[in-house]
C-alpha cells in the first residue's frame, strides 16, 4: 500500500473540480473571505483599538504611588471588550523587567512609577513617572493625554500645589496596531476551521450514506491518500483567502502586515488540523444531518471564542480560559505573533503545539473513519 | 481452479440472519446469477466478495484470495458495479473514467470506454445530472476500466429502458466472450436465462436451487404440460377413461406429461372424448414459475431497495 502520487494528483483534480463547479464551493472559497473582510473591516473601520490597554509598574512603596494609581483609574473603565474610552490598566509586579515585559505581550504603552516617588512627592521634589509609548499609535497619543491630565491634576491637588510630578517618555518602537490588524489573523484563521470543517463533515457523511466511501475502497486509492489530497487542497483555499484578505485589508483598510515565513507554517497546519478534525467529527453518525449537529457543536465555540472578530485578551477572563483550550486560537494566536508582533518565540510554540495535535487528530482520523463496514 | 469460492457463508443483523450458510462455486470465464425475492441476501453476499463486508462464517475466496484481509490485492483484479450505483455529482463520465484510469495507472481511452457501454451522447454532462439510466452505464463502464478479471454487477439494468437493458447484455456477453467471470444479480429472469450459465436461486439468506436454467426448470418445475381449451366435460371425460393426471380450471385443462406416452393417450382420449375442443399446446414450467414457486408469494416482500 504505497503512498502515490499519482493517485493524491488525480483525487485532488476531481475534488477541485467539483469545488469549483459547486456554487457552495467557489462561494466559500472565493466570495466569503472577501465579504468577511469587507464587512467586518467596515464595521470598526477608523475606529482603532477601541480601549487601550496600558500597563503599569508600581516600584514605590509609599502612599503617594498609591493615590496616582487611583487617580489614573479614574479616568478608565474596566477591562471589557465593549469598553470604547479610557485605559485598561494592568499592573506588572515590581521584580519584571518592564521593557521586556512589554516587548512579550506586543505592548506599547506602560507606565512606570519610579521608586521614592511618594518620599519625593512629599517633600516637593521633581520626580517623573515614565511613559512608554509608540509616537505613531493613536493609543499612545490617547494614554500620554490621559496620563498628562492625571499628571497635572495630582500636582494641583498635592500637599503644595507645587508641580513636583513631571513625566518622562520613552518612546517604544514599533508600528501602530489597528482593529484591522487583529482582524484580518482572525479572519484567516476563521476560514482555515470553517471551511474544511463544513466541507468535511458533510463529505464524510454523505459519502457514506451514497456509499462512495465502499466505490473508492475498491480502487487502490487509500484512506490517508485521501485525506491527503484533501488537506493539500484546504491548504490552497486558505492560502487563497489569506491573500485575498491581505490585499483587501491593505488596500481598503490600510492593515499593517509583516510577511513572513511564520504565516506560512499556519496557513498549512491549520487546514491539516481541521481537515482531519473534520473527518474524524464526520465519523460520529451516517446521517449528513446529524453529523451537521455534532460538527457544529464543535465548530461554533471555536469560530467566535478564539480570537477571530476579537482579540482573546481583550475577552473577559474565564472566556479566556475556554479560548485556551481551543485549537483555532494557537493558530490566530501565531498568526498575529508572526504577521502583526513578529514575535517568533510565542508564535514558534503556537505552531508547534499545533502540529503536534495536528498529527495526533489526522491519525486518529486515518484510524476511526472506516470505507467499508465490519 | 475456480474463479469463486463460498462455503457456508454467514452474515447476521442483529436477529436477522441476512446471509445463512451459502455455498456455490464460480467457474473462471463464467457468468453466474444470484436471483431472489428483496432482502433473499444477494447484495449481503456479492458485497462480501468484494471484500466491503465481512461474514461472520464460512469462507469466501475470490481469485484464490479472502477478500476481507485482501481487499487491496483483489481490487486490482475485480470490477464492480454497486447495487444503486451513486457517484461524485460534478465529474463528467469522461472525467470519472479518466480518474479511475488514473487510479488503477491504466491507460485507458475514455471514449472507447463510453462507446463501449453506449454512453458517447453524455460523455460531458455532470453526474448529478445524468439519468438513472446513463448514471448505471457510467458505473459499467467505471467497473471495466481496470480491466477486471472477475466482474460483479449488483443489478446493473434496474430502471434502464428496454434497449439499454438489451446494450448492457451486449456488454455482459462480451466480458463472457473476452473469459472474464461475471456475477450478476437481476430481478428479471428472463436476463438471467439470456445471460447466465447457471443460477443461484437464493430465499431468506439460503440458496434454494441452483444449476443451469433448464436444469432448474426440470428439478423444481412440472416438467412438460399440455394444455387444451375444453369444457369440464373432458376434464370429466379424461379423469373416467385414463390414468392421466389432470387440472381444470377456467376453461382449460392441463394435463401433464410424465413420458412420451403420456402425450399420445392424451391426444388419443381427447379425439375419442366427441367433446369440443380447441387452442392445444405444450408448455414446460418457466424459470418464473418454478422461482415464484420456490420463493412463494410471501417470500416477496416490500422491497428494500
Ligand atoms: N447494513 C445492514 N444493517 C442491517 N441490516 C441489513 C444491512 N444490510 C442488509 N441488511 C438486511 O439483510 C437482508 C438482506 O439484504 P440484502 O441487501 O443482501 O438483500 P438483497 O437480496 O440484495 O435484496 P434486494 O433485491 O432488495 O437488493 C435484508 O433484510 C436487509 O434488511
Ligand atoms: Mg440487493
Amino acid at each position: 500500500m504505497a503512498f502515490s502520487g499519482r493517485r493524491m494528483l488525480a483525487e485532488l483534480k476531481v475534488h477541485a473540480r467539483g469545488n469549483i463547479r459547486s456554487r457552495e464551493g467557489f462561494f466559500f472559497t472565493l466570495i466569503f473571505p472577501i465579504i468577511l473582510i469587507l464587512l467586518f473591516g467596515a464595521i470598526f473601520a477608523g475606529g482603532g483599538v477601541s480601549q487601550a490597554t496600558v500597563y503599569v509598574q508600581n516600584l514605590d512603596a509609599g502612599p503617594a504611588s498609591v493615590s496616582f494609581i487611583q487617580a489614573l483609574n479614574a479616568t478608565s473603565s474596566d477591562c471589557s471588550p465593549s469598553a470604547t474610552t479610557g485605559l485598561c490598566l494592568r499592573p506588572v509586579p515590581a521584580d519584571q523587567n518592564f521593557s521586556q515585559y512589554l516587548s512579550s505581550r506586543s505592548a506599547a504603552d506602560g507606565i512606570i512609577i519610579p521608586q521614592g516617588f511618594s518620599s519625593a512627592f512629599q517633600a516637593d521634589q521633581k520626580v517623573n513617572v515614565t511613559v512608554f509609548q509608540n509616537p505613531s499609535s493613536t493609543t499612545s497619543q490617547v494614554v500620554y493625554g490621559i496620563v498628562s491630565e492625571v499628571v497635572n491634576g495630582f500636582n494641583q491637588y498635592g500637599a503644595t500645589g507645587v508641580h513636583s510630578v513631571g513625566i518622562e517618555p520613552r518612546t517604544v518602537v514599533g508600528s501602530e496596531y489597528k482593529y484591522i490588524d487583529f482582524l484580518i489573523p482572525g479572519l484567516v484563521g476563521f476560514s482555515a476551521l470553517t471551511s474544511p470543517m463544513f466541507a468535511l463533515v458533510n463529505i464524510s457523511s454523505t459519502y457514506r450514506r451514497d456509499k462512495v466511501f465502499k466505490l473508492l475502497s475498491l480502487t487502490p486509492l487509500t484512506k490517508t491518500e485521501w485525506l491527503v489530497s484533501k488537506i493539500i487542497w484546504y491548504v490552497g483555499t486558505t492560502v487563497l483567502s489569506f491573500i485575498l484578505m491581505t490585499v483587501v485589508g491593505i488596500y481598503v483598510f490600510g492593515a499593517h502586515i509583516a510577511f513572513t515565513w511564520g504565516i506560512g507554517i499556519f496557513l498549512v497546519v491549520g487546514p491539516f488540523f481541521f481537515v482531519s478534525l473534520g473527518m474524524l467529527v464526520g465519523t460520529v453518525s451516517n446521517s449528513p444531518e446529524s453529523a451537521a449537529v455534532v460538527g457544529n457543536l464543535v465548530t461554533f465555540p471555536m469560530m467566535f471564542l478564539s480570537g477571530t472578530f476579537f482579540p482573546v485578551s481583550s475577552m473577559p477572563v474565564y472566556l479566556q480560559h475556554i479560548a485556551h483550550v481551543l485549537p483555532l486560537y494557537y493558530m490566530i494566536d501565531g498568526l498575529n505573533n508572526v504577521m502583526i508582533y513578529e514575535n517568533y518565540g510565542p508564535g514558534l510554540f503556537d505552531a508547534g503545539l499545533l502540529i503536534v495535535i495536528s498529527i495526533v487528530v489526522f491519525a486518529l482520523a486515518v484510524r476511526f473513519f472506516r470505507w467499508r463496514e465490519d | 481452479m475456480s474463479a469463486i469460492e463460498v462455503a457456508g457463508l454467514e452474515k447476521s443483523y442483529g436477529q436477522l440472519r441476512a446471509v445463512g450458510g451459502v455455498s456455490f462455486s464460480v467457474r473462471k470465464g463464467e457468468v453466474f446469477s444470484l436471483l431472489g425475492p428483496n432482502g433473499a441476501g444477494k447484495t449481503t453476499t456479492i458485497e462480501i466478495l468484494e471484500g466491503l463486508r465481512r461474514q461472520d462464517g464460512g469462507t469466501a475466496r475470490v481469485l484464490g484470495l479472502d477478500p476481507w484481509h485482501k481487499g487491496y490485492e483483489l481490487h486490482e483484479r475485480i470490477g464492480v458495479i454497486p447495487q444503486g450505483f451513486k457517484f461524485l455529482d460534478y465529474p463528467t463520465p469522461r472525467e470519472a473514467i479518466a480518474y479511475y484510469a488514473a487510479l488503477f495507472n491504466r491507460r485507458v481511452e475514455p471514449d472507447e470506454m463510453l462507446r463501449r457501454v453506449i454512453l458517447e451522447d453524455a460523455a460531458n454532462v455532470w453526474f448529478q445530472n445524468l439519468s438513472g439510466g446513463q448514471k448505471q452505464k457510467l458505473g459499467m463502464a467505471l467497473s471495466l476500466v481496470n480491466d477486471p478479471e472477475v466482474v460483479f454487477l449488483d443489478e446493473p439494468t434496474t430502471g434502464l429502458d428496454p434497449q439499454a437493458r438489451r446494450a448492457v447484455w451486449e456488454v455482459i456477453r462480451k466480458l463472457k466472450n473476452e473469459g472474464r467471470t461475471v456475477m450478476l444479480t437481476t430481478h428479471y429472469l428472463e436476463e438471467a436465462e439470456e445471460l447466465a450459465d447457471r443460477v443461484a436461486i437464493m430465499n431468506h439468506g439460503k440458496i434454494v436451487a441452483m444449476g443451469t436454467t433448464g436444469e432448474i426448470e426440470s428439478k423444481f418445475g412440472s416438467g412438460q404440460k399440455m394444455m387444451v381449451k375444453a369444457k369440464d366435460d373432458l376434464l370429466t371425460y379424461l379423469r373416467e377413461n385414463t390414468k392421466l393426471q389432470v387440472e381444470g380450471e377456467a376453461g382449460t385443462v392441463t394435463i401433464r406429461l410424465r413420458d412420451k406416452d403420456d402425450a399420445l393417450v392424451a391426444l388419443g382420449a381427447i379425439e375419442e372424448s366427441g367433446t369440443d375442443w380447441g387452442d392445444l399446446n405444450v408448455k414446460r414450467d418457466s424459470l418464473e414459475d418454478v422461482f415464484l414457486r420456490l420463493v412463494g408469494e410471501e417470500g416477496r416482500e416490500e422491497g428494500t431497495e
